[in-house]
């Protein structure tokens, strides 16, 4: 006789399809934001897995801080190709050159901020009233509040105080004109279960999540990749490592980490052993301690 | 790889000092959750305010705010695996104003767990979670006697808590629950086996949450499938596929078996079930699933695929337990959006038949106006008939929401009687 319930895994699945399917039954114009890591891509397998035979009934969304990984951008122009969906880019570039944000300067200088005016601005002028994410509650602390369905305001502002009470899976995505909508599908995936997800679904990803060769500098405590966007320190060296990368952002900020495994077994077995958090790495954090909070206020992802 | 685990949801409740965070704090520590930078972290703020040692709540308090005055102000999630489960906490503060927190989080939860000072015993607060737990029919309940270490430890206080409990505890509908002595801020029996009280002879609390059996939490006997939306791919390859995709709200399907269509009452067969990218020749709750049946019936979004022999009730005017979540109280006459699985329509709060004082579960029939975290039993008017279960037999199509149309907040929340 077989049995009668679900592995973790499967009903990780199940809720994740359920919230995608209930997106695109409440919103008239939704998006997947897709940043080419491998949370937004874990959502996009899991849209195509809910909406199977059909094709994905709508479009990715890019935000394109201009200081990407190649590797990256090739990716997300192949994918979109086979699944044959939209792509819509919002290029913070775009927003420096029309004065809506200013570049910051200083050694620390990373686009990350500046991406939220970006995104805003894309959301408003394609008239999208749901984003979905790819964001985990395990992430970070402020992201451990978040709801499936996550309300913000005419100012793309998110109230972590004053949110939608969310019970059972009833899911109330109404809004006003000018509000918008993010939902999370993953909300309760961690970083374990995502590697397990894609070894498990054999979910193609970019190559920079496995180790390969890279020129690379020692800043803030990771192995920073050197590209065209990086001005050295004095005391500063490029070298060339055997990395790979636990996070994919902004090439300039994301630090990789030094590793063998060249193989979806060999990340899930060192994912497994791994005794820092994966954003560990990714300096935007570590600006302070409620630093997350704060942007996501503004309306970051 | 884990691959045949199963997934554990648990709440926690406690009053403000009860110790709460700290024995989350402490079951991610023990079982080794804790990644190093968030230690160091939370190992650099401890010692900043003075604390001695790490402060183990640390780990679990989320935004600003809360971190400056010390308590948890909103459901957060946590998670943590050991070899044998996924566990994921709805972790709800234990404020008098935030019963709506926990009524959130025992939503969806196979587990309970209690807190109770043992200096203090059973306190009102008690008495407000355990009725939570047993309107919200959470499967399982863990009461945990913490701060056992400020008591030396005793048998004797754990065993008239114990006993008071069950006392009150035998008024509400609750089906397990089980009786645990710990120290969270010391560790005894969280993880592992207390040395200091070798008169309990049960297991520690994570044993517990490890091998609680959850398979039968979900039922399957009532084949419920709320239809979310209609899939046409209108390609060459499957030009005439019209798949009812949703979640499987409780039951069994197989294909070949006879169904019927509600509220239209059409029957037919199932034709094919998809899971993915995979066919099923059966599938159960609470997998996503989309179907096909072997006629041509006009189904959509909040309709209910069912079994002939086994309907769900279908009324336009039935009672439910309302938990009232808005700080704006109720309006008399004034129309709702209601939210029923898939299903939407207007509805109207007709008459209250009595709230309840959740510290003596007394009912009041004077004064029944519905302010925030208000519980009472009232009689609901939809615009068209909808497909209930009783909640105790089926927690999804046994549960609403209610919607204001002026804010579009989610204003109560209720479960069919």
């Amino acid at each position: 006789m077989s049995k009668y319930y679900l592995n973790y895994l499967d009903e990780l699945e199940a809720e994740a399809i359920y919230i995608i399917r209930e997106v695109w039954a409440q919103f008239q114009n939704p998006v997947i934001l897709f940043s080419g890591g491998k949370d937004s891509i874990v959502v996009t397998h899991l849209a195509r897995k809910a909406f199977y035979p059909s094709k994905i009934p709508f479009a990715l969304m890019h935000v394109d801080t201009g200081h990407n990984f190649p590797e990256t951008m090739a990716f997300r122009d192949q994918l979109v190709k086979d699944l044959g969906v939209k792509l819509i880019v919002g290029s913070v570039q775009e927003s420096i050159n029309n004065g809506r944000v200013a570049e910051e300067r200083g050694k620390h200088a990373s686009r990350n901020a500046l991406q939220t005016t970006t995104l805003l601005d894309t959301i408003e002028a394609h008239k999208i009233d749901c984003a979905i994410g790819g964001g985990r509650r395990d992430e970070e602390k402020a992201r451990a509040k978040e709801r499936f369905f996550s309300h913000r305001d005419d100012f793309g502002q998110w109230d972590p105080k004053n949110q939608r009470a969310e019970l059972w899976y009833l899911l109330n995505g109404k809004y006003f004109e000018g509000e918008h909508f993010r939902a999370f599908p993953i909300s309760n995936w961690t970083e374990m279960d995502i590697w397990n997800y894609i070894l498990r679904e054999q979910i193609a990803i970019p190559s920079l999540y496995f180790a390969h060769q890279r020129q690379v500098i020692w800043r803030s405590n990771s192995w920073i990749p050197y590209s065209e966007h990086i001005t050295l320190e004095t005391h500063e060296q490029v070298e060339t490592k055997t990395i790979r990368f636990r996070t994919l952002g902004d090439i300039t900020i994301t630090g990789g980490i030094t590793s063998d495994a060249d193989t979806l077994d060999k990340i899930v077995a060192e994912v497994a052993a791994m005794r820092q958090t994966e954003r560990g790495n990714r300096s935007d954090d570590k600006r302070s301690e409620t630093a997350m909070e704060d942007r996501k206020r503004d309306g970051y992802f | 790889m884990i691959d045949n685990n199963q997934l554990l949801r648990f709440t926690t409740a406690g009053s403000v000092d009860d110790g709460k965070s700290t024995l989350i704090g402490r079951l991610l520590y023990d079982s080794k959750s804790i990644f190093e930078d968030q230690l160091a972290s939370v190992t650099a703020t401890s010692l900043k305010k003075g604390h001695e040692g790490v402060d183990l709540a640390m780990f679990t308090d989320g935004l600003r705010d809360e971190r400056e005055q010390g308590i948890t102000i909103d459901v957060a999630y946590r998670y943590f695996t050991t070899p044998k489960r996924k566990f994921i906490i709805a972790d709800t503060p234990g404020h008098i104003q935030y019963t709506r927190n926990m009524v959130t989080g025992a939503s969806t939860a196979n587990a309970a767990i209690i807190l109770i000072d043992a200096r203090h015993g059973v306190v009102e607060q008690t008495k407000r979670h355990a009725y939570i737990a047993s309107l919200l029919q959470i499967p399982h309940i863990i009461v945990c006697i913490n701060k056992m270490d400020l008591v030396d430890f005793s048998e004797a206080v754990y065993y008239e808590i114990l006993s008071h409990f069950e006392e009150f505890a035998s008024k509400l509908y609750i089906k397990d629950v089980r009786f645990i002595p710990i120290s969270a801020l010391l560790g005894d029996n969280v993880v592992n086996r207390s040395e200091q009280m070798p008169w309990y002879q049960g297991a520690p609390l994570l044993d517990v949450l490890e091998t609680l059996h959850i398979s039968s939490d979900i039922n399957k006997i009532d084949a419920r499938f709320p239809v979310q939306t209609v899939l046409r791919p209108q390609s060459a390859q499957h030009r005439d596929y019209r798949g009812y995709a949703g979640r499987i709200a409780s039951g069994i399907y197989r294909v070949g078996d006879e169904v019927m269509v509600l509220p239209s009452g059409f029957s037919s067969t199932i034709a094919s079930i998809n899971c993915g990218f995979d066919e099923l020749e059966e599938a159960f709750a609470p997998m996503s699933v989309a179907m096909t049946l072997s006629d041509d019936i006009d189904i959509s979004r909040g309709d209910m695929i069912v079994k002939p022999n086994n309907q769900p009730e279908m009324q336009q005017e039935f009672d439910v337990m309302l938990c009232w979540l808005h700080h704006a109280p109720a309006k008399p006459r004034t129309k709702y959006v209601i939210q029923h699985t898939s299903n939407e329509q207007k509805a109207m709060i007709k008459q209250v038949v009595y709230k309840i004082n959740i510290n003596n579960y007394q009912r009041i029939t004077d004064n029944i106006e519905l302010e925030m975290n208000t519980i009472a039993r009232v009689t609901l008017k939809c615009s068209q008939r909808l497909m209930i279960d009783d909640y105790k037999t089926n927690r999804i199509t046994g549960s609403i929401i209610l919607i204001d149309e002026a804010t579009n907040e989610t204003v109560a929340a209720g479960m069919v009687v």
